[in-house]
């Protein structure tokens, strides 16, 4: 902190003493929070109970049938309900891992190399973005049936690997954590251009792809539309499809509530888990470099 | 080491994004196109080989995909729904971006975490805790209003709600973001020309922030357009949703279930261009009002 920065900061101190309100942003706040934590506090309450405390007692009580619940739904269709969370960390985590790879090496390239055709491949690569995914899943599906590969583990993962935004913040990453001094210094020393990329830069550009790699595994983690598209056995179903079946089928069955609230409740906590750990990571613009 | 000895280093590096993209975008979108412009001919009964061919139809298919009374009306509720997302969300959005950077703010890093909450939770299993919410026998809210959310009429903005829900946060967090790189020197000069907080956020962090509000309306749209999972998990629920609620869910119908892929690729292109044409014409809009006066 330098000392402007410091006045600054007491100015404001002194102004707010004459500004008492505080109250008012504090409060909007608050609300908004309650609003967005409020259904998934009472999901984890409505989890606890048992098929007849559901619906008898009162909306925030905790009840007492948590573990009953767990047990039926790992038990519901022989564990289908394992199958499906493993089926997601595989999509999510496989998926998240080849698409931070390619975006890093892609996003340095593009940042750090001057050659022919290298604007018409950036905006080639970042059109992308608008392409609403509509206009993909269908072909895709087609596609992939023509080959053999629809209703596999690879129609999930293979068309979620590129991702054109990543690419975007790779590229504004790169230019601002990976030093040309640096690079020219490598070339000088004998360093050949795989070893430049492989050794200097992707270590340098880590923190940005941790953050890449949370927002793409999120990405793939809540997508419905390409699994319901692509997958027909539900033992290849990823939590969100599997969830949908579950309530497509128990929805007139009062009976099954507490079997599809207690996976909704449960598919939940992975992510909210890795939400709350790595707070620091969840960026939405790279430009400043490193990560703090 | 001149430019000249990393020949082909560069290319080698992209050849995995380009091979990527020729396959899963550039193929599927040609393809989709090409699906567009035929459709199966039947001659004769539609018996024996050769009775089914598949022929060059034009924009046969498009003109089908205009004049389609079910699609307009998918259209028509898309609006309605869009509009509401888009004004509340991205209000709501900017409301506590501002919030979260005025100068006196309590439990500023809890309400932030807890706003942003939601996006950890996915498009399927929002809508089923929203669904839950709103279900007659469970409904916590029912004590309070007597209304039946999953209505003709109430289903709507039953929708647009877990769609605010889900996305109030990440926009929140992108207009945050972008405010927080604004120099803090600018708000000083107008506390010091006597401006209150509430005007230097009206008048001078809103217009700033004008390009990032821009960048989350775009992303935005293109997104409500699409809408699917939300309509899809709510049916089970209800019967107020037809499975062609949405134009996304009628592609759908007609790709999987009627087998028709030639309107479902027609409509497809249909919905991209539609979604293309209002973000640019957005883009326009708010670029001649924002930049054009000058």
């Amino acid at each position: 902190m330098s000392t402007p920065t410091e006045t600054v900061a007491a100015r404001h101190r002194a102004a707010g003493g004459r500004r008492p309100l505080g109250v008012v942003p504090t409060a909007l706040l608050l609300i908004g929070a309650l609003y967005c934590v409020f259904p998934v506090i009472w999901v984890l309450i409505a989890a606890t109970k048992s098929p007849g405390e559901l619906f008898s007692t009162s909306t925030l009580s905790f009840g007492t049938g948590f573990l009953d619940n767990v047990t039926d739904l790992f038990a519901y269709r022989d564990g289908v309900f394992w199958l499906w969370a493993g089926n997601t960390l595989l999509y999510a985590g496989g998926g998240a891992l080849l698409s931070t790879a390619v975006s890093a090496i892609s996003g340095y390239t593009l940042a750090k190399y001057r050659f022919p055709g290298r604007g018409l491949i950036f905006n080639l690569l970042i059109g992308g973005i608008l392409v609403p995914a509509v206009v993909l899943a269908i072909p895709q599906y087609l596609l992939f049936s023509k080959i053999g590969l629809a209703d596999t583990y690879w129609a999930v993962l293979l068309p979620q690997i590129l991702h054109p935004y990543s690419i975007y913040l790779a590229r504004i990453y790169a230019a601002a954590a990976v030093p040309d001094s640096l690079l020219e210094a490598g070339r000088i020393d004998g360093a050949g251009e795989w070893r430049l990329m492989s050794r200097v830069a992707m270590p340098l550009m880590v923190p940005g792809m941790v953050t890449i790699f949370l927002f793409q595994f999120v990405a793939i983690w809540n997508n419905f539309l390409l699994p319901f598209i692509m997958l027909g056995d539900d033992g290849k179903f990823p939590l969100t499809v599997g969830l949908f079946t579950l309530l497509a089928s128990g929805a007139n069955q009062p009976a099954l509530y507490n079997l599809i609230l207690t996976g909704a409740f449960l598919s939940l906590l992975p992510l909210i888990a890795l939400f709350l750990t790595m707070q620091r990571y969840w960026r939405t613009d790279l430009s400043s470099g490193a990560v703090k | 080491m001149r430019r000249s000895d990393r020949g082909a280093w560069p290319y080698l590096f992209l050849t995995p994004a380009i091979v990527l993209f020729t396959l899963f975008l550039a193929v599927p979108i040609g393809y989709t196109v090409y699906l567009a412009m035929r459709r199966t001919k039947v001659s004769g009964l539609g018996l024996g080989k050769g009775a089914r061919r598949e022929v060059f139809v034009g924009f046969d298919n498009f003109a089908a995909a205009l004049s389609d009374a079910e699609l307009w009306q998918g259209w028509l509720r898309v609006l309605g729904y869009g509009t509401l997302v888009l004004v509340v969300m991205l209000g709501l959005a900017l409301v506590f971006a501002l919030m979260l950077d005025a100068t006196r703010v309590r439990l500023a890093r809890f309400s932030r975490i807890a706003i942003f909450l939601p996006y950890a939770v996915p498009g399927v299993a929002a809508t089923l805790l929203w669904g839950f919410l709103y279900l007659p026998s469970l409904s916590p809210f029912r004590a309070i209003l007597d209304v039946d959310f999953l209505g003709a009429t109430t289903v709507t903005y039953s929708m647009a709600n877990v769609a605010v829900w889900g996305g109030v946060g990440f926009n929140m967090l992108v207009l945050y973001t972008a405010l927080r790189a604004i120099p803090r020197d600018l708000y000083e000069a107008a506390r010091l020309d006597g401006a209150s907080e509430l005007q230097i956020a009206l008048r001078v962090k809103v217009p700033l922030l004008t390009p990032a509000i821009i960048l989350t309306t775009v992303f935005s749209i293109i997104a409500t357009i699409q809408v699917f999972t939300e309509p899809t998990t709510l049916r089970p629920l209800t019967n107020t949703i037809s499975s062609t609620w949405s134009p996304l869910m009628k592609v759908y119908r007609d790709a999987f279930v009627t087998g028709d892929l030639y309107s479902a690729a027609a409509t497809s292109i249909v919905i991209a261009a539609i979604s293309l044409v209002l973000s640019f014409g957005f883009l326009r809009v708010v670029r001649n009002r924002a930049f054009g006066e000058g």
